[in-house]
């Protein structure tokens, strides 16, 4: 059964200078025990579309549903809400350091968060289960640990306890909002690690935000990758970095310096992401794509099947069969180009082609 | 490899570092501050940095690689050892010695908001160092800087507007024209890449490997990103709590690490490859870094080591030099002309890992 099922979510919120359309109908499923990553850039609108879910964008207009253990998210009340925050989806976000209060012990904000949603456990209880919680995320001595306060741990153990405390109510669902971007690699290896470890445990689900797709490539099962508010991609992983559908998609792949790549020149992508108050018309990749043809200067794609599985979905013009980083693939997107590129999108793509050392 | 091999001659050194210090004082008191320790950002490092090539330093945070680079550009005095420029030491000289070498060391940081003027024209922030140094005024400066600007990628037209009209990209090449403006030889490039985008990322790497080839320049990289420095470095030394742990070219330390931090750092890095995820042994260190102010005696990185013994607690290893070969074979205790940046793969180990020698399994050892 479906854990969480989100149709499409608009949001958008109004400003001075005009409306922030932060995103634009995206329709995605997190099934038990599986991890959904969300890749995109800054601006893909990656961390609006998890914070709507919680009910934390306030003054935001949300349309859509996101069906959650049978209720809709979208219609809880504040109080409700409440009731589902922490307790049945939990969040670890960014940086640990400003998530934890400053000035309360470690083990006093796990045993608050415990008590909060559990009247009936007793503050001896919770303690208990804090110093537990605390030697499950890998703190050595947590029994003194848990009396000390934010600033006494290191980075990766705060976010280890930010985990301990997403873990404490031993929620169905935990979103992980850049979780180790914040960390050196050595302390996300642990941080990634412990993530995997206790998810085969608990058999908790995990929607992994980041721009990081080597983090994607370790640790999650299907993968949507974002672009201007919308999927611009979705498959499971193996099928997003092996056969990508999507020239953006492939253009992340192509631009992240590898052992192969090394010595050679990048090949980065175009331009820049698009402003989200006055988005571009028809395809909002066009201007920094390198495949623009006609159509896609008119007409938005949607996410559609590429492949016969139905598994893996694109919102791209391209045919289905332009998939992979293959010359094959290659010579199929070439001939697509061939084929439907007319003058208005020629002109696109030379200015395209100009901004490439932009 | 032959023994001619494993010097630069001086001619090829641009910078040559010798068992540079830095120690930062740890006060303390209320009324009257006293010195009750100091933190060992810098603990006895010797490199060489070859002209026209990038030696790539990664490192932790914690590690010294931002105060190692502050002490080549002689931005804040060294407490022992010399910083060598082009021929000339350049340790602890005074402002105004110091003035006519500012041109020809720049630095590119890591954050292109803070690092630019909000208040200013982008115009007048490339335009400075012309101002600074009196190179070229009125008209002919403001030809120049827009040739910089067309240079980087940047719309010469967009010579009056404000750092905040431009993204983050863009940011980042006004910061590249503004280091580029004097010509220098030597560009310090701290995390230039790591506030960036990937797709962004990229467009700036390809524009700093155009400019060394175009300019014969010189870059001491700075990244905690191993990939990108892979991609850019020609040589590469790995820094753990103030000292140099492994050093080399590029492709020996990446493909034969001796060090088991530069093991474990190298397991760490993420690969956007699902097969090479999947296939790779993690080494999951233990622990965090130990504070710089007491560092662990003998080699700094036993607490953590999975492969420590007692004799690591004791004795702080030296670099010696390794073969490029299969065989984690000990040549000889690095000569001094063996310096880190040069062609010698140096680690600083006693018990050094060998090809194909697991550390993953032994990885697992209790935090004491």
């Amino acid at each position: 059964m479906t854990l969480l099922e989100v149709k499409d979510l608009h949001v958008s919120f109004p400003t001075a200078d005009g409306v922030v359309q932060a995103v634009r109908g995206v329709s995605f499923e997190v099934e038990p025990g599986r991890t959904l990553g969300i890749v995109g850039e800054s601006g893909s609108g990656k961390t609006v579309l998890t914070q709507t879910l919680l009910g934390l964008t306030p003054g935001a207009e949300v349309t859509g549903n996101a069906l959650f253990e049978g209720a809709d998210l979208l219609d809880l009340s504040e109080n409700e809400m409440r009731h589902v925050r922490g307790a049945r989806i939990s969040v670890i976000f960014q940086d640990p350091l400003t998530s934890l209060h400053p000035l309360y012990r470690i083990g006093w904000q796990i045993a608050e968060m415990i008590r909060a949603h559990e009247k009936s456990v007793s503050k001896k209880e919770a303690r208990e289960r804090s110093i537990d919680l605390l030697r499950r995320v890998g703190i050595p001595k947590p029994e003194t640990r848990v009396d000390d306060y934010p600033h006494q741990f290191s980075g990766g153990m705060r976010q280890r306890a930010m985990i301990a405390m997403a873990l404490s109510l031993e929620p169905k669902l935990i979103i992980a909002d850049e979780p180790t971007t914040a960390l050196d690699a050595t302390v996300q290896a642990q941080i990634i690690d412990l993530l995997l470890r206790l998810q085969q445990d608990s058999g908790t689900a995990l929607i992994m935000i980041t721009h990081d797709l080597g983090v994607v490539a370790d640790i999650a099962d299907d993968v949507m990758v974002m672009y201007a508010g919308r999927a611009a991609e979705k498959a499971p992983k193996r099928e997003v970095f092996y056969s990508s559908h999507h020239p953006y998609t492939k253009g992340l792949l192509e631009s992240i310096p590898s052992s192969s790549s090394s010595g050679d020149r990048l090949k980065p992508i175009a331009g820049s992401p698009p402003s989200l108050i006055s988005l571009p018309a028809g395809c909002k990749f066009n201007p920094r794509c390198a495949y623009v043809f006609d159509r896609c200067l008119h007409e938005e794609p949607v996410l559609h099947p590429v492949t016969e599985s139905g598994e893996h979905t694109s919102a791209c013009w391209l045919p289905s069969r332009a998939a992979g980083l293959s010359e094959k693939a290659e010579e199929l997107r070439e001939e697509a180009v061939r084929e439907h590129r007319g003058e208005e999108a020629a002109e696109v793509a030379a200015t395209g082609d100009e901004g490439a050392g932009d | 490899m032959g023994a001619d091999d494993n010097v630069s001659s001086d001619d090829n050194v641009l910078v040559r570092v010798e068992n540079l210090v830095k120690h930062f004082p740890v006060k303390a008191g209320g009324f009257v501050k006293h010195t009750v320790g100091h933190v060992h950002a810098v603990d006895d490092v010797s490199l060489v940095i070859e002209r026209g090539k990038t030696l790539g330093l990664v490192g932790e945070t914690g590690s010294g690689k931002s105060t190692l680079a502050r002490c080549v550009a002689g931005l804040i005095p060294v407490t022992s050892g010399t910083v060598n420029f082009n021929g000339r030491d350049i340790t602890n000289l005074s402002r105004g010695a110091m003035r006519p070498l500012r041109r020809e060391v720049q630095m590119i940081f890591q954050d292109p908001y803070s690092s630019l003027n909000p208040r200013r024209r982008v115009g007048a922030i490339i335009g400075d160092p012309f101002t600074v140094h009196k190179t070229a005024t009125g008209a002919e400066r403001k030809r120049q800087v827009q040739d910089l600007m067309e240079r980087v990628g940047l719309n010469p037209e967009h010579y009056n507007r404000f750092p905040a009209e431009f993204s983050g990209g863009q940011r980042q090449r006004i910061g590249v024209a503004r280091a580029l403006a004097l010509r220098p030889k030597l560009i310090i490039c701290d995390e230039p890449v790591s506030a960036l985008d990937v797709s962004i990322q990229a467009q700036v790497l390809n524009l700093l490997a155009d400019l060394q080839q175009e300019y014969g320049l010189s870059y001491l990289f700075i990244a905690h990103d191993l990939e990108v420095v892979r991609h850019v470095s020609d040589k590469v030394a790995v820094m753990y709590l103030g000292r140099i742990g492994e050093a080399g070219p590029k492709e020996s330390l990446y493909e034969h690490p001796r060090h088991p931090y530069s093991v474990a750092l190298l397991s760490a890095a993420s690969a956007a490859d699902p097969d090479t995820a999947a296939a790779r042994q993690r080494v999951i260190l233990t622990g965090d870094v130990p504070s710089p102010i007491d560092p662990p005696a003998g080699c700094r990185f036993h607490p953590r080591c999975p492969k420590a013994q007692d004799l690591c607690a004791t004795e702080e290893p030296a670099l010696v030099r390794y073969k490029q070969s299969a065989a984690a074979e000990v040549a000889s205790p690095a000569a001094a002309a063996e310096t880190v940046g040069g062609e010698a793969h140096l680690a600083a180990c006693h018990f050094p890992v060998a090809d194909g020698e697991s550390l993953a399994a032994a990885g697992t050892k209790e935090l004491a």
